[in-house]
C-alpha cells in the first residue's frame, strides 16, 4: 500500500499550482467578477485541464480520477471560477468542452451556476431564474420545480476536491495572518485562543483529504459522499475561522476570505448537499 | 495513490487470518475487568500465542504497514488487542529497543515479546500532568544505584506490573527539561507502594504508586543521567502513532451495530438520528483512511510515526466520544442501563480527551510544531 501521492502526481500539484498563481492573481478574480474570462478558459483547455481523463487517443490526457482531484483541489484554492466540473464532465461528449472552446454547465439540483456565460447547457433550464448570488464570483440561477436529482458521484468527488483546496488554503491564510498581527505585544497566533482555532482547521483539513484522495482512488459512491461532507464542513468551517483570526479585516470585501466562504457556500448546495451526503452514507450502514 | 496492497503484504494477511482462525476458538472468554490477575493471565497468554506463532514483534520489527494489516485483522477476527501489554509492547519496549544498551535490550525486550513481564508508565505526577517537564519525584544517586522518593499518579496497568518506566528528577537545579532520567524500575522493590484508583466506569484501570527511598541499580537507566526528556519523546512518539488502529475498526463495527439496533428498535425513523449516524459513517470511514495515509507517510520516511498522529488523535478521541453519545440516542432510556452493550464504551470513552496528551495539549503540539505558530511561554 503506497497511499501517497506519487512523484508524478506531485509533479502535477506542482504545476498546476504554478500555473493557476500566474493566471488568477486575486485582484484578476475581482475585476473579472461575474464575466467569465474565456481567454483563460481556452488556456485552461491547452494544458488539459478538461481533457485530463480523456484517452489519449482522443485527444485527452488519459489520467484518472486520483489526477483530477489534485488538479481541482488547486482550483478551489485559487477561487478559479466557471462552471469547471460541468465542462470537465462534458470532456468527449460535448465538442469543444475538452479544449476549452466550448464552456459547459448543467442544471445541478435547483442550481445553474454560469448560465448566462455557457455555451451548452445540460439538463433542463427552461424556468430558470436568476438569483442575486450570494457568491459575487459565481452568477446562479434557480429552478424552482427542479426535483432534486441523483447525484453523479465523479461531479461530487470533483466538488470536494475544491472545497479541500479551499480549506487548505483558508488554513494556510489564517496562520500567515497569526504570524505576522501583532496585538498585546506578541503576534496573536500566539493566543491558544487563536492557536487552537488553526488547529482544528488543520485537523479538518487533513482528514478532508485523506477522504477526497480515498474517494478518488476508489470511486465509490457511498466513500465520496463523506468525501463531500467532510470537505464542506473544512472548506465552511475553515473560511468562517479564517474570518475570526482576521478580525476586523475578515469582515471587509478587501480580503480574500470572504470570498471562499461565499465560494464554499455555494458548493456545498452543488453535487450533493449534506443531507443527501449523510442520507446516503445512513442507508449503507 | 494506491489503496492496494502488495502480494507480499496480502500473503501476510491470509497467512494471519488462517492462524487466526485456528488460534481464537481456544481462546478463553475474557475476564471481568475488575479481576486483575485474570485480565493480566488473559492477555499474556495471548501475546504468548502471539510470539509462539511468529507475530510478536509486530508493533517493533514489522514495516508499518504489516503492523496495520495485524491490526486490522485481529480486530476484526475479534481477537484481543494488546491489554495489560500495552506499555511494554508500545512505550516502554520501543523505547528500550531505540535507547537502550545491548545488554538491556536482551534483558527487557525477550520477556515483552513472550508476555511474561508486565510493564507500566510512571510519569505523571500529582502534579506534573501535562506540564510533564515539571516531575518532582527525586532519584539521588548511591553507589550502583538511584534512591528514589516520591509520587506517580495514574499509572495504568500498575496492580499487575512487573516493570514501570519511571521519569525521575536527577538533577533539580538543572533547566526542568534537563534534569530527568528515564529509570527501569521493579515494581517489588522494597519502598514501591500501589493504591489502585477506581474509574468513573467502576473498575480500577490505573493506581497511585508511591516511592519511598526505592533503590533502583544505575544499570536500569536508559540512555544518559539528565537525558530522560530526550528519551521520553522517542516512547510518545510512538504512543501517538499507530496505537489505535485497531480501535478505528472496532468503532466501525460498532456503528454498523447501531444502525441494525436502530432499524430494530424503530429510532431509525427519526431523519436527525440517521443523518448523524450517517455523518459518523463518513467520519470513521476518513479516519481509517487518514490511518492508511499516515502509515503510508511513515513508510516513505522510513522513520518513528510523526506529528500526523495528533491530528489523528485529536479527531479520533472526539469521534469516539460522539459514537457513544449517538448509541445512548439509539438506546433511549436503555442508555442508562449499565448492563446493556455499549454504555461502560460511553464511559470509558471519556478518557480519550485526556489520556496521553490532552486535547488542548495536542492542539498545541499541531498549532505549534507542524503549523509554526509562536509558543505560548
Ligand atoms: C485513563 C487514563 C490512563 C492514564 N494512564 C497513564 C499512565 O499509565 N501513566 C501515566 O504516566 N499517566 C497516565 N495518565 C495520565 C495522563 O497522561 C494525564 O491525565 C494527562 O496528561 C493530563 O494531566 P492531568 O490529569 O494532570 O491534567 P492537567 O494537566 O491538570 O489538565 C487539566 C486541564 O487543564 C488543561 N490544560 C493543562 N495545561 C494546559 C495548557 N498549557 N493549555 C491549555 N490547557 C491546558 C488540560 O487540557 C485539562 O483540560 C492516564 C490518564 C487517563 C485518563
Amino acid at each position: 500500500m503506497r497511499f501517497q501521492p506519487t512523484e508524478d502526481q506531485r509533479a502535477l500539484r506542482r504545476g498546476v499550482r504554478e500555473l493557476l498563481a500566474a493566471r488568477c492573481a486575486p485582484q484578476a478574480l475581482r475585476t473579472a467578477g461575474a464575466r467569465l474570462d474565456r481567454a483563460l478558459w481556452r488556456e485552461l483547455g491547452r494544458t488539459g485541464f478538461f481533457s485530463l481523463r480523456l484517452p489519449e487517443a482522443e485527444g485527452g490526457v488519459g489520467l484518472g480520477l486520483p489526477e483530477a482531484v489534485l488538479v481541482f483541489e488547486e482550483a478551489g484554492r485559487v477561487l478559479l471560477p466557471g462552471p469547471l466540473v460541468a465542462t470537465h464532465l462534458a470532456a468527449g461528449t460535448v465538442p469543444g468542452a475538452g479544449d476549452g472552446t466550448t464552456v459547459v454547465t448543467r442544471a445541478d439540483g435547483g442550481l445553474v451556476p454560469w448560465l448566462d456565460e455557457a455555451d451548452v447547457v445540460l439538463g433542463n433550464s427552461s424556468d430558470a431564474v436568476p438569483v442575486r448570488s450570494v457568491d459575487p464570483l459565481t452568477p446562479l440561477h434557480r429552478i424552482p420545480s427542479a426535483p432534486p436529482g441523483d447525484p453523479d458521484p465523479a461531479a461530487v468527488l470533483l466538488t470536494a476536491a475544491e472545497q479541500l483546496g479551499s480549506a487548505g488554503r483558508t488554513t494556510e491564510t489564517a496562520v500567515r495572518y497569526a504570524k505576522e498581527r501583532e496585538q498585546f505585544g506578541r503576534p496573536i497566533g500566539a493566543f491558544q485562543a487563536v492557536k487552537h482555532l488553526c488547529a482544528q482547521m488543520l485537523v479538518r483539513a487533513e482528514l478532508a483529504r485523506a477522504a477526497v484522495y480515498a474517494a478518488a482512488v476508489t470511486a465509490d459512491p457511498v466513500e465520496i459522499a463523506g468525501a463531500k461532507l467532510l470537505a464542506d464542513e473544512a472548506a465552511v468551517q475553515g473560511a468562517r475561522d479564517c474570518l475570526q483570526v482576521h478580525g476586523g479585516m475578515g469582515f471587509t470585501w478587501e480580503a480574500e476570505v470572504h470570498l471562499h466562504l461565499k465560494r464554499a457556500w455555494v458548493r456545498a448546495e452543488l453535487g450533493q448537499t449534506a443531507a443527501q451526503a449523510e442520507e446516503a452514507l445512513a442507508a449503507a450502514l | 495513490m494506491d489503496l492496494s496492497y502488495t502480494e507480499e503484504e496480502e500473503g501476510f494477511r491470509a497467512g494471519l487470518r488462517d492462524w487466526l482462525a485456528v488460534a481464537l476458538p481456544e481462546l478463553p472468554p475474557p475476564p471481568s475487568p475488575g479481576d486483575w490477575p485474570a485480565r493480566r493471565a488473559h492477555d499474556t497468554a495471548w501475546q504468548r500465542a502471539l510470539y509462539d506463532a511468529g507475530y510478536a514483534d509486530v508493533h517493533w520489527d514489522a514495516s508499518p504497514t504489516r503492523r496495520l494489516i495485524f491490526l486490522e485483522e485481529t480486530e476484526k477476527a475479534g481477537a484481543p488487542y494488546v491489554g495489560a501489554n500495552f506499555v511494554g509492547l508500545l512505550h516502554a519496549g520501543p523505547t528500550i529497543a531505540a535507547e537502550g544498551t545491548r545488554e538491556q535490550r536482551e534483558r527487557w525486550l525477550p520477556p515483552i515479546l513472550r508476555g511474561d513481564e508486565i510493564w507500566c508508565q510512571g510519569f505523571s505526577e500529582p502534579d506534573a500532568g501535562s506540564d510533564l517537564a515539571s516531575l518532582r519525584t527525586r532519584a539521588v544517586r548511591d553507589g550502583d544505584a538511584y534512591v528514589v522518593t516520591g509520587a506517580k499518579i495514574w499509572t495504568s496497568h500498575a496492580e499487575v506490573a512487573d516493570w514501570c518506566e519511571l521519569l525521575v528528577r536527577t538533577d533539580p537545579e538543572a533547566p526542568r527539561h534537563r534534569g530527568i532520567t528515564w529509570l527501569a524500575m521493579p515494581m517489588d522493590a522494597p519502598g514501591v507502594t500501589v493504591r489502585p484508583l477506581r474509574t468513573l466506569a467502576g473498575s480500577t484501570e490505573f493506581a497511585e504508586v508511591f516511592l519511598d527511598e526505592v533503590r533502583v541499580p544505575a544499570a536500569n537507566r536508559v540512555g544518559a543521567e539528565n537525558d530522560g526528556w530526550r528519551v521520553t519523546m522517542v516512547t510518545l512518539s510512538f504512543e501517538r502513532g499507530t496505537a489505535f488502529v485497531g480501535e478505528v475498526v472496532a468503532c466501525r463495527r460498532t456503528l454498523a451495530a447501531l444502525a441494525r439496533t436502530a432499524r430494530e428498535n424503530g429510532r431509525w425513523d427519526d431523519a436527525v438520528l440517521r443523518r448523524r449516524l450517517g455523518r459518523l459513517n463518513a467520519e470513521f470511514g476518513a479516519l481509517w483512511r487518514l490511518t492508511q495515509w499516515n502509515v503510508s507517510e511513515a513508510e516513505a520516511t522510513g522513520g518513528v510515526p510523526g506529528t500526523g498522529g495528533s491530528v489523528f488523535k485529536l479527531r479520533y478521541s472526539h469521534a469516539r466520544q460522539e459514537l457513544y453519545d449517538a448509541a445512548a440516542e439509539v438506546l433511549g432510556p436503555d442508555a442508562l442501563d449499565l448492563s446493556r452493550e455499549w454504555n461502560l464504551d460511553r464511559l470509558s470513552s471519556l478518557s480519550y480527551t485526556i489520556a496521553a496528551g490532552t486535547s488542548q495539549i495536542q492542539r498545541n503540539i499541531v498549532a505549534e510544531r507542524i503549523l509554526g505558530l509562536p509558543k505560548e511561554r
